[in-house]
């Protein structure tokens, strides 16, 4: 794999792992009990974990004298690439779950696929996430089954977020030139592997929660080229706000 | 379904082993509304250190406890019976392996 | 044996020192106490999330965003300690949760104060954590089993905390001159709450009589807050910051720093719910608490469906 291709992907990899940490650091106090308010919160370390070990690679691989930080903190909308998924808000415990338990999906099979690349950086990533990651699935999927098969409410608001969220999961398995280069090298599965991966294993899920899976009329695309929901340029204010507000200081 | 109540779940006591081979220690408790979730909040509560290889969980109500009027009866007797203890025995000097 | 005797007995436990455990012979006054001082306590951890957690989003580092969601989260692991420790009294934490919603439980006024830039998430991490551990080291040798236990769990875990926010001060400290201007500001508005921390002149605590009899409080208000101050003071120095006391001073005689009068008007206002974020506080945490009812009950109904099965 080329450098510079490389650290794209590491930047790509990193933002959604970085924006799902902000969005699961934003429910800090906020849990439905004291329990699950501490494990929301590790998840999010988890991720805040792999998204520092990415953005520091992409931005030694860059070569430009740029630092994670740099990356995280004084980028522009337009130049993150994180999936639109993960931008989307905590409207409410069944939002911010489905979110993350599809996305914990999703980053299963990248890991796996990333612990036995060549780059023996991704693939340090990848070993300590693949473990982190399983621990993700298992929690969320857990409150799948719970909110799905619980109440009458809790059934009709998880059905509410799946059906919301459904448009955002076709992003998962787009391809792009750089998506080719990467299953070329191994780095990556392709997109028609990763949708029925996604498919069987989310329906399974959702059947057994006693959901059922939208029909898809329309999946969202872009954020490989930089286009967002409207909520990434809210979330970055805030999350980059005292870097831009004193840009010579040092934190 | 009849009406389901607001709580916090369940008292669960949990039991943290912190190197194979070690006995399971009381660490304290969890609140859980089922098993899956009981072992997971321990997991999150207790083990965030590296604390322990294994764990146990077990609902508060399911313990027995000697009640501490009865610890007299309970625990003095064994403490008469010195010969369980190693140190009650004199040996011979040079002795291997005991 | 009447209830005269069995209190003689008991104090004779304390006064040898003894450890009190859940199911012991207590005195009812003791486990009254007991329950509103511990759950008073673990409700200050969780409220204590608020203030701090109001700068996660805006943590201007990977590391400072990682260090203080890591921070926070101790936080609820602390509060889960003690209340797993006071309803070893036989309390049930939906009846303590619900005592601190009726204004019935208070928490530390500390918290009734608000997190206004990044420098607080120095000061407070360095002064209310340290004012924090030196009160619960203290209270290591608590009477109570459970309560001197999860004392000894959190200390082990707070250091971090206290180390955590005089990092963010010495790097403020020697950084831009706004970043110095940020961080002695903090130390100005942080610092006399700080001290209120340790409450009341003793003389003037009416609790403190059975505290100390019960080996519940091992020392007392004023003397730990005089250690606090003695071990505080070359910190700042050290960083080149001013703490906000003109009375302060070093004491050769005494081998104690002489310290300022504390506003009481100000300490009482607040304690009795004048603060300018007690009714924040309280609303925040009572609206996780609704907003999470359905949850709770969905989990609630989870598991009667499968013991039903």
């Amino acid at each position: 794999m080329e450098r510079l291709d490389l650290s794209k992907f590491c930047i790509r990899l990193g933002d959604s792992c970085l924006i799902m940490a902000h969005r699961q650091s934003e429910m800090c106090s906020k849990g439905p009990f004291l329990e699950e308010d501490i494990a929301q919160t590790n998840l999010g370390l988890d991720l805040l974990g792999q998204a520092e070990a990415l953005l520091i690679y992409a931005a030694k691989l860059e070569g430009n004298g740029r630092t994670a930080d740099d990356l995280a903190f004084r980028r522009p909308e337009r130049e993150f690439y994180n999936f639109m998924l993960t931008e989307q808000p905590n409207t409410d415990f069944a939002f911010a779950i489905v979110r993350q338990y599809i996305m914990a999906l999703y980053l299963t099979k990248v890991y796996e696929t990333l612990a036995k690349v060549e780059d023996e950086t991704i693939s340090g990533v990848a070993l300590k996430a693949v473990k982190e990651i399983a621990y993700h699935e298992r929690h969320l999927g857990m409150w799948v089954k719970r909110l799905g098969d619980g109440t009458n409410e809790s059934h009709d608001r998880i059905q509410t977020a799946v059906n919301e969220l459904w448009m955002f999961v076709g992003e998962l398995y787009e391809e792009d030139d750089l998506d080719v280069k990467l299953q070329e090298a191994g780095y990556a599965i392709s997109g028609e592997e990763m949708k029925a991966y996604l498919m069987d294993k989310i329906s399974a899920q959702l059947a057994d929660a006693t959901l059922s899976v939208p029909e898809s009329v329309y999946m969202t695309t872009g954020s490989k080229k930089g286009i967002h929901t409207e909520y990434l340029g809210y979330m970055l204010t805030e999350m980059q706000y005292l870097q831009r507000a004193y840009p010579d200081a040092k934190w | 379904m009849s009406e389901v109540k607001d709580t916090q779940g369940q008292l669960w006591e949990v039991f943290i082993q912190t190197k194979k081979g070690l006995p399971f220690k009381h660490a304290g408790s969890v609140h859980a509304f089922d098993k899956e979730m009981a072992i997971q909040n321990a997991r999150d509560l207790y083990t965030r250190r590296g604390e322990g290889r294994g764990m146990w969980v077990v609902p508060a109500d399911a313990i027995v406890a000697v009640d501490p009027s009865d610890d007299e009866s309970f625990f003095d007797p064994s403490n008469d019976k010195i010969y369980r203890h190693p140190t009650f025995y004199e040996l011979p000097e040079g002795i291997k392996n005991m | 044996m009447g209830a005269e005797e069995l209190d003689v007995l008991f104090q004779e436990r304390i006064d040898a020192n003894e450890k009190i455990e859940p199911r012991d012979q207590m005195p009812e006054e003791y486990r009254k106490h007991l329950i509103r001082q511990m759950s008073q306590h673990a409700h200050s951890e969780v409220i204590g999330m608020q203030p701090e957690g109001n700068w996660i989003t805006r943590a201007p580092s990977l590391r400072a965003k990682k260090i203080l969601l890591a921070k926070v989260q101790d936080e609820a692991g602390h509060g889960l300690y003690i209340y797993s420790a006071t309803e070893t009294l036989g309390i049930s934490r939906e009846e303590l949760i619900d005592r601190l919603h009726q204004g019935k439980a208070k928490y530390a006024s500390i918290f009734n104060y608000p997190a206004l830039s990044w420098g607080d998430m120095g000061a407070i991490g360095w002064l209310v954590d340290g004012a924090a551990i030196t009160n619960q080291v203290s209270l290591q040798k608590t009477s109570y089993g459970p309560y001197a236990r999860s004392m000894v769990k959190i200390c082990m875990e707070e250091s971090f905390h206290q180390r955590q926010g005089y990092e963010i001060m010495a790097q403020m400290a020697k950084g831009t001159p706004e970043q110095k201007e940020m961080a002695q500001d903090a130390l100005d508005r942080v610092w006399w709450p700080a001290l209120m921390m340790f409450g009341p002149h003793d003389s003037d605590s009416p609790r403190t009589g059975n505290a100390m009899k019960w080996k519940i409080k091992r020392e007392s208000n004023d003397v730990l807050r005089q250690r606090f101050i003695d071990k505080t003071v070359s910190q700042a120095e050290l960083i080149g910051l001013t703490i906000p006391d003109p009375d302060l001073k070093w004491n050769e005689e005494r081998g104690s720093y002489d310290f300022g009068e504390i506003d009481w008007d100000e300490f009482w206002s607040v304690v009795k719910g004048g603060g300018p974020c007690n009714i924040k506080r309280l609303n925040h945490h009572k609206k996780a608490h609704k907003d999470g009812e359905w949850v709770r009950k969905a989990a609630a109904a989870y598991a009667q469906k499968q013991s039903k099965n």
